[in-house]
C-alpha cells in the first residue's frame, strides 16, 4: 500500500477533496428520511398542504445539491486515480528499467509487461472505486446510525449490534478473496506466457505442426483460470446475501422494538419510519460495497504484485564514484575474475586474468557456453563479478557509476534489437547530440549504407523491434548504433554472425580505423586472426591468450579451432 | 449498426450456456419477488403501530414471519444466480479466449508479422478480460433490475395508482440522461482504449528489450517518451473516467426528484382520503416511498451497465474481429503427403510481401531426391523468404513448387511440415522443461532424446544445468545462443524429416563445435534432401547444388569447385574469407 499512498500524495488536494464531496453528498441522504418523518407525523395529521409542499421543496433542493457534490467528486476521484496510476505506471517503468541484468533474467519480461498494464489498470479503477464509495459507504452507515440515535437511543441500540456483524462479514469475505484473486493473477499471467510465446514462435510451432498441442496447453491454463475464478466468485458471491439477511433480521428487530416504544408512547409511527429508512439506506450503501470488494480485492493484489517489484532494489546509481578513474591506466584489466550466474549452477567464469591497453584489438574466441558472452558482459557491468575484480581505466566497475561507465562502451549484443521510429531515432540511441553526417559516418563503418538507402535515408521508418529489417540489416545497424557513441571501447558480442564474409572483412578493416579498444567475440578465428590479443576460452576458463602466432605455437585449443575452419590452407 | 451484429456474435456466445441463463433469469424473478414483499410488509408492520397502548403485536408477529420467509428466499436466490452469472461469464470468457488462441494456429503469417505482438496479445488477454467484465455486471445487473421495475411497477400500482402515474412519468427523463451521457463515454472509452494500446506496445518493445536499453543507458529517453505516452493515456483516462461516472449521480438526481413526487402526492393523496373507508396510511406512504427507490435504484444500475457495455462491446468488437480474420487458405480435402521421396522443384516462383515491392521473380530451380542444396548470397537476397515459401507459411504468388511432383498447395501443411525438418536463425524456446523442449509433442524414448542431444553436443552442457533434462528455460534466460540452438538443431534430429531447412543454423555455433555438429548432420543429411542456408562456406562445400542469390535471383549455381573456377561472384564472397 505504502507505494500507491505516496503516488497519492501528489493528487493530496484531489484524493481529499472527493472524498470530502461524497461525504457532504451523502449528508444530504441522510436528512432525507428526517423530512419524511416531518411530512408524516406533521404535515398530514394537521392537513398542511403549504407545509407539506415546503417540505418537498427542500427535498428537492437537498438533491440539487447532493447532484453538485457528487459531480465534483467523482472528478477528483477520476483525477486522483488516474494520476496516482499513471504516476504508479512511472515508478515501476524506471524500476524495470533500474534492473541489473540478473534481475532480469530472473524474473522475465512477460510478467514485468502484464505488471505493467493489466495490474496497474486495476489498481485505477480500485482508487477510483476507493474514493467514490468506500468512504461513503462507511460515512453512510455511520451516519445513519448517528441519526437513528438522535431520534431513539434504545432502538438506535439494533444499529450497534448490526454494523459490527456486517464490518466482520465484508472483512472476512474480503480477507478470504484476496488470496484467491491473487492466484487468479498468477493463472493469467501463465495463459500471457501461452499467447505470447505462441505469437513470438509461431514459425516453430506450424513447422513441428504443435498448433493442437499449443492449443491443449492454453486450454488447460485457461480452464484453470476459470477454476480459480470460479472458486473467488463462490467466495465474493457470499457478501450481498449475508449482508441482505443481517440487515433484514436487524428491520424485524427495530420493528419489534419501536413497538415496545409506540407502545409506551415514546415514540411515533413517522420516528419509526424514520429508522427503518436509515436502515434501508445502509443496506443500499452495503449492496454497492459488495459489488465494489470484487473490484477492491482484485485491487489490492494487484496493488501487491506491483508493489513487489518497486520493493525490489535496482542498480544503484553512484554520483560520487567511489574509484577514480585515472588516466593513462589500461582500458581493461581482468583481476582473477570468476562469475557464476543467479542460481545457475556451476561457475560461468573461473579465475579470468588480462589487461588490455588503450587501441588493442582483443579477439574472444571459444566454444558454445565457454563464457565468451559472459566476459564481455562484465565489462560494462551489466553482471557484477562474483570473485575478483573487473577495472576498467583504472577503476574498479563495481565502485564507478553505470550510467558514465556504459556512457563509455559501445555495445553490440548478439540479440539484434531495434525499437520503433525511425533509422535516425534508433542510431541517436548512441549520442543523441550526433549530427547528420556523425551518424552516417557510423553507418559507413557499419557497412550499413546500403541498408539505410534502401528505407530511403535516415527518416525511414523502423517497425517495432525492427521486424522490417532482415537479421543482417539489423546487425548492421546496431553495430552503427554503438559507434555513434564514438566509444572508448567497443564490444562486439558475435555481432557479424549474420554478414557474410565479405561484409564482414569490410566491418574489420573499417574498425582498425578507429581510435578505440575493441572486444571481437567470435567463433570465426578469421574474425580474430589479427588481434592484439586472442583469449581463448573453453569452460569458463582461459585456455590460452597471446597474438595468433604464439597459440598456434602453444595452444591446443586454438589449433583445433583453426585448423577446423582452414584446413585447406594449413 | 456494427454493434448489432458485435451483439449476435456475443449472443452465439452465451448459446451454450442457455440454461444457466434461464436459471439466473428465474432466480432473478424469485429474488426480486422477495425482496419487493419486504417494505410491503414493513408498511403493514409500522401500520399495526397505531399509537401508545394500542400496538396490535399478533399482527406484528405474524408479518415478523412472513418477511423471515422472504429474507431467505431473497438471500438463497442471490447467492444461487451470482453462481450462475460468475458460471456464463467466465465460461464465455474462456470460449472466446480459446477461440481467439485458436486462431493464433491458422491465421496466415503475413497477419501475424505485420502486427506487434504485444497488439494481438492484448487483445486476447486484457479486451477479453475487459469484456468478461461488463458481461458479468451486465448479468448481475440487468435481469435484477429489470424484474425490479416491473415487481415495483405493479405494486404501486395496485397500491396507489396516482402515485405510481406520476412516477413512471419521471422515468423517461432518468433514461434520456443516460443515453446522452453513454454516447459520449463510447467515443471516450475508445480514445482510452487506443491510448492504451499504444503504450502497451511501447511498454512491450521497451520492457521486452530492456538489456538493449540498458545498454545503451537509455533508460532516461525512454522514461521521457514512456511520459509522453503516460500523459496521453492519462488525459483519455480522466474525461472517459469522469464522463461516464457522471451517469450515478445525475440518475440519482432525477430519483430525488421522483421521490420528492411521491412524497408530495402522497401526502396530499393522504391528507385527501383521511377518515374515508380506503385510507391512504403513513405505511403505506412509507411503503410507496421505499418502492420509488428501489423503482429507480435499477435506472441507476442499468445506466451504469450500458455505459459500462459500451466498453465491453468495443472490447468485444476487436476479439471478434480477430477471429473473423480470413484463416489460411484451408487444406481440408488435400491428401497427405506420405513418407515422400524429396524431390523438390520451384517453377517460375515469384513473390513479395508488399505489392510493388518485388523480391523473388521467376525462380526455377529443381533439386532430385536426397541432393544438397545450399544457398548463398548477400543478406536481404531473398534467402529467408525462400524458406518462408518452402515451409508454406507464404503461399508463392506466380509459379509453383512442388514435392515429389506434388504442388505443395495441393498436399496438407501437417504433412509438409511433417517432411521438413527446420532449424531457424531465430531461435525460439518455450518456458517448459528441456526435455518438452526437444521431444516438442513427439513420442520417444528417452534413450532417443539422449542420444539426439548428444548428436547435438547438447547433452553435456544440459547435464551441467540445475535440474538437467528437467531444468525450466525459456526464451530469455542463462542459455547462450548457441546453446539455444544446439537444442534446437538436436530437436530436429529427433524427427528424422526427408526434407531439411537450415537457416545459419550453425552461425552461433563456433567451428570447432560446428564441425562436431556437421558429423551428426552428414548422418542425418544421408538420403534427405536439404536447403541449407549459410554464410560460412566451410558448411556448404560439399553441397551437391549451391545457388548464389542476389536480388532475388539466382545468379549462379553450380557446385564448389565449379563456380570457384568461374570467377564470379561466389568466387568473390569466397575469397573474401581470406581476404587478409
Amino acid at each position: 500500500m505504502r507505494h500507491l499512498i505516496s503516488c497519492l500524495k501528489h493528487y493530496k488536494k484531489e484524493a481529499i477533496l472527493s472524498p470530502l464531496f461524497k461525504l457532504l453528498e451523502a449528508s444530504m441522504e441522510l436528512i432525507v428520511p428526517l423530512v419524511v418523518a416531518q411530512i408524516i407525523d406533521v404535515g398530514i395529521p394537521a392537513g398542511d398542504r403549504w407545509y407539506i409542499v415546503r417540505m418537498c421543496l427542500v427535498l428537492v433542493g437537498f438533491g440539487v445539491l447532493g447532484l453538485g457534490f457528487a459531480l465534483t467528486a467523482q472528478y477528483f476521484a477520476a483525477k486522483a486515480a488516474v494520476g496516482a496510476s499513471a504516476e504508479l505506471r512511472t515508478r515501476l517503468f524506471c524500476k524495470l528499467q533500474s534492473f541489473s541484468f540478473s534481475r532480469i533474467d530472473h524474473m522475465g519480461t512477460s510478467t514485468m509487461i502484464t505488471r505493467m498494464t493489466s495490474d496497474i489498470n486495476q489498481v485505477q479503477s480500485g482508487v477510483n472505486m476507493t474514493l467514490r464509495l468506500l468512504l461513503r459507504s462507511p460515512f453512510i452507515v455511520f451516519g445513519a446510525m448517528a441519526m437513528a440515535f438522535v431520534v431513539d437511543v434504545q432502538v438506535a441500540l439494533v444499529f450497534l449490534a448490526v454494523i459490527p456483524l456486517l464490518a466482520i462479514v465484508v472483512f472476512s469475505v474480503m480477507g478470504a478473496c484476496i488470496p484467491l484473486y491473487q492466484q487468479v493473477q498468477g493463472r493469467l499471467d501463465m495463459v500471457y506466457l501461452s499467447t505470447r510465446e505462441n505469437l513470438a514462435g509461431v514459425r516453430v510451432i506450424r513447422a513441428f505442426s504443435l498448433e493442437n498441442k499449443e492449443r491443449k496447453v492454453f486450454s488447460e491454463r485457461n480452464a484453470a483460470l476459470r477454476r480459480a475464478q470460479g472458486r473467488a466468485g463462490i467466495v465474493s458471491a457470499l457478501t450481498n446475501p449475508l449482508t441482505y439477511i443481517l440487515v433484514n433480521l436487524a428491520v424485524i428487530a427495530l420493528l419489534y422494538l419501536g413497538a415496545g416504544r409506540v407502545e409506551l408512547g415514546i415514540l411515533e409511527k413517522g420516528d419509526v419510519y424514520a429508522l427503518y429508512g436509515y436502515l434501508s439506506q445502509i443496506l443500499v450503501e452495503l449492496i454497492k460495497l459488495a459489488n465494489l470488494i470484487f473490484t477492491l480485492t482484485k485491487a489490492v493484489s494487484c496493488q501487491k504484485r506491483v508493489g513487489a517489484v518497486l520493493d525490489l532494489e535496482g542498480e544503484a546509481r553512484l554520483l560520487a564514484p567511489a574509484a577514480e578513474t585515472a588516466e593513462g591506466a589500461p582500458d581493461v584489466t581482468f583481476d582473477h575474475v570468476s562469475f557464476s550466474y543467479e542460481g545457475g549452477g556451476d561457475q560461468a567464469l573461473t579465475d579470468i586474468n588480462f589487461t588490455v591497453s588503450h587501441g588493442q584489438t582483443i579477439g574472444i574466441l571459444g566454444g558454445t557456453g565457454a563464457g565468451k558472452s559472459t566476459l564481455v558482459n562484465l565489462i560494462p557491468r551489466f553482471y557484477a563479478a562474483t570473485e575478483g575484480k573487473v577495472l576498467v581505466h583504472g577503476a574498479d566497475v563495481k565502485g564507478q557509476d553505470p550510467e558514465r561507465l556504459r556512457g563509455r562502451i559501445g555495445v553490440v549484443p548478439q540479440k539484434t534489437a531495434l525499437f520503433r521510429g525511425t533509422i535516425r531515432s534508433n542510431l541517436l540511441w548512441g549520442n543523441e547530440d550526433a549530427t547528420d553526417e556523425q551518424l552516417m559516418e557510423a553507418v559507413r563503418l557499419a557497412q550499413a549504407e546500403d541498408v539505410v538507402a534502401a528505407k530511403g535515408g535516415l527518416d525511414g521508418e523502423v517497425a517495432q523491434e525492427g521486424k522490417n529489417f532482415s537479421g543482417g540489416q539489423r546487425q548492421r545497424l546496431t553495430i552503427a548504433r554503438a559507434l555513434v557513441r564514438r566509444p572508448d571501447i567497443l564490444i562486439l558480442d558475435d555481432s557479424s554472425s549474420a554478414l557474410d564474409y565479405a561484409t564482414d572483412a569490410e566491418l574489420r578493416a573499417a574498425l582498425r580505423t578507429l581510435d578505440c579498444t575493441v572486444f571481437l567475440v567470435s567463433q570465426r578465428a578469421s574474425t580474430v586472426l589479427h588481434a592484439d590479443q586472442i583469449i581463448v576460452l573453453e569452460d569458463g576458463r582461459m585456455a590460452g591468450i597471446g597474438r595468433h602466432e604464439d597459440l598456434l605455437q602453444f595452444c591446443e585449443v586454438y589449433r583445433e579451432i583453426y585448423a577446423a575452419q582452414y584446413k585447406e590452407s594449413v | 449498426m456494427k454493434q448489432m451484429s458485435t451483439m449476435r456474435h456475443i449472443l452465439r456466445y452465451l448459446k451454450p450456456y442457455w440454461f444457466y441463463l434461464v436459471c439466473t433469469i428465474v432466480l432473478a424473478v424469485f429474488s426480486v419477488a422477495a425482496q419487493l414483499c419486504i417494505p410491503y410488509l414493513v408498511g403493514l408492520g409500522i401500520d399495526t403501530l397505531l399509537g401508545a397502548g394500542a400496538v396490535q403485536f399478533e399482527a406484528l408477529y405474524r408479518i415478523f414471519v412472513l418477511i423471515g420467509v422472504c429474507i431467505a428466499v431473497a438471500a438463497a436466490a442471490q447467492w444461487l444466480m451470482s453462481l450462475c452469472n460468475n458460471r456464463i461469464a467466465y465460461s464465455v470468457l474462456a470460449d472466446i479466449r480459446s477461440e481467439a488462441f485458436g486462431k493464433l494456429g491458422t491465421l496466415p503469417l503475413s497477419y501475424l508479422d505485420a502486427r506487434a505482438y504485444g497488439e494481438t496479445a492484448s487483445v486476447i488477454i486484457s479486451d477479453a478480460e475487459q469484456f468478461s467484465d461488463g458481461l458479468l455486471l451486465g448479468f448481475t445487473q440487468l435481469f435484477t433490475g429489470v424484474a425490479t421495475i416491473l415487481g415495483v411497477l405493479v405494486i404501486m400500482f395496485v397500491m396507489r395508482w396516482e402515485v405510481a402515474l406520476a412516477v413512471v412519468l419521471v422515468t423517461p427523463l432518468s433514461f434520456f440522461i443516460a443515453k446522452y451521457i453513454s454516447t459520449h463515454t463510447y467515443a471516450m472509452f475508445k480514445r482510452q482504449a487506443e491510448a492504451r494500446a499504444a503504450q502497451t506496445a511501447f511498454i512491450d518493445e521497451a520492457i521486452g528489450n530492456l538489456k538493449v536499453v540498458k545498454a545503451f543507458s537509455h533508460e532516461k529517453e525512454n522514461e521521457e517518451q514512456f511520459a509522453v505516452y503516460n500523459d496521453a493515456l492519462s488525459k483519455a483516462s480522466v474525461k472517459a473516467t469522469f464522463f461516464s461516472s457522471t451517469t450515478n449521480p445525475t440518475t440519482r438526481f432525477v430519483n430525488s426528484l421522483a421521490y420528492a413526487l411521491v412524497a408530495l402526492i402522497g401526502a396530499f393523496i393522504a391528507i385527501a382520503t383521511a377518515g374515508s373507508a380506503t385510507p391512504f396510511t403513513a405505511g403505506q406512504l412509507s411503503s410507496m416511498l421505499s418502492y420509488c427507490t428501489q423503482y429507480t435504484k435499477p435506472f441507476n444500475d442499468i445506466s451504469e451497465v450500458v455505459t459500462e457495455f459500451q466498453n465491453a462491446i468495443a472490447c468485444a468488437a476487436r476479439i471478434f474481429a480477430l477471429i473473423a480474420e480470413e484463416d489460411e487458405p484451408s487444406d481440408a480435402g488435400n491428401e497427405a503427403l506420405s513418407h515422400p521421396r524429396g524431390e523438390v522443384c520451384l517453377r517460375d516462383v515469384s513473390f513479395s510481401y508488399r505489392p510493388g515491392q518485388k523480391l523473388i521473380e521467376h525462380l526455377s530451380v529443381d533439386v532430385a531426391a536426397g541432393k544438397r542444396v545450399a544457398i548463398v548470397g548477400p543478406t536481404g537476397c531473398g534467402k529467408t523468404t525462400l524458406i518462408n515459401l518452402l515451409m508454406r507459411f507464404y503461399d508463392v504468388q506466380g509459379g509453383s513448387i512442388t514435392v515429389d511432383g506434388k504442388d505443395i498447395r495441393t498436399i496438407t501443411r501437417r504433412s509438409l511440415r511433417a517432411g521438413m525438418g527446420m532449424v531457424l536463425q531465430d531461435t525460439w524456446l518455450k518456458r517448459a522443461s528441456v526435455r518438452e523442449n526437444l521431444c516438442m509433442g513427439a513420442q520417444v524414448t528417452e534413450e532417443e532424446m539422449i542420444a539426439a542431444a548428444r548428436a547435438a553436443h547438447a547433452h553435456s552442457f544440459i547435464r551441467r544445468l540445475p535440474q538437467g533434462y528437467d531444468t525450466v528455460i525459456g526464451d530469455e534466460g542463462v542459455l547462450s545462443q548457441g546453446q539455444k540452438q544446439l537444442l534446437c538443431i538436436a530437436r530436429v534430429m529427433l524427427c528424422h524429416p526427408p526434407m531439411l531447412i537450415l537457416d545459419e543454423a550453425t552461425s552461433n555455433i563456433d567451428t570447432r563445435t560446428e564441425r562436431k555438429v556437421q558429423d551428426a548432420f552428414q548422418r542425418l543429411m544421408e538420403g534427405r534432401t536439404c536447403f541449407i542456408v549459410a554464410h560460412r562456406l566451410s558448411t556448404i562445400e560439399n553441397a551437391d547444388l549451391i545457388l548464389v542469390m542476389k536480388d532475388g535471383k539466382i545468379i549462379e549455381q553450380g557446385v564448389h569447385g565449379e563456380l570457384l573456377r568461374r570467377g564470379g561472384f561466389y568466387a568473390k564472397l569466397y575469397h573474401a574469407q581470406f581476404m587478409e
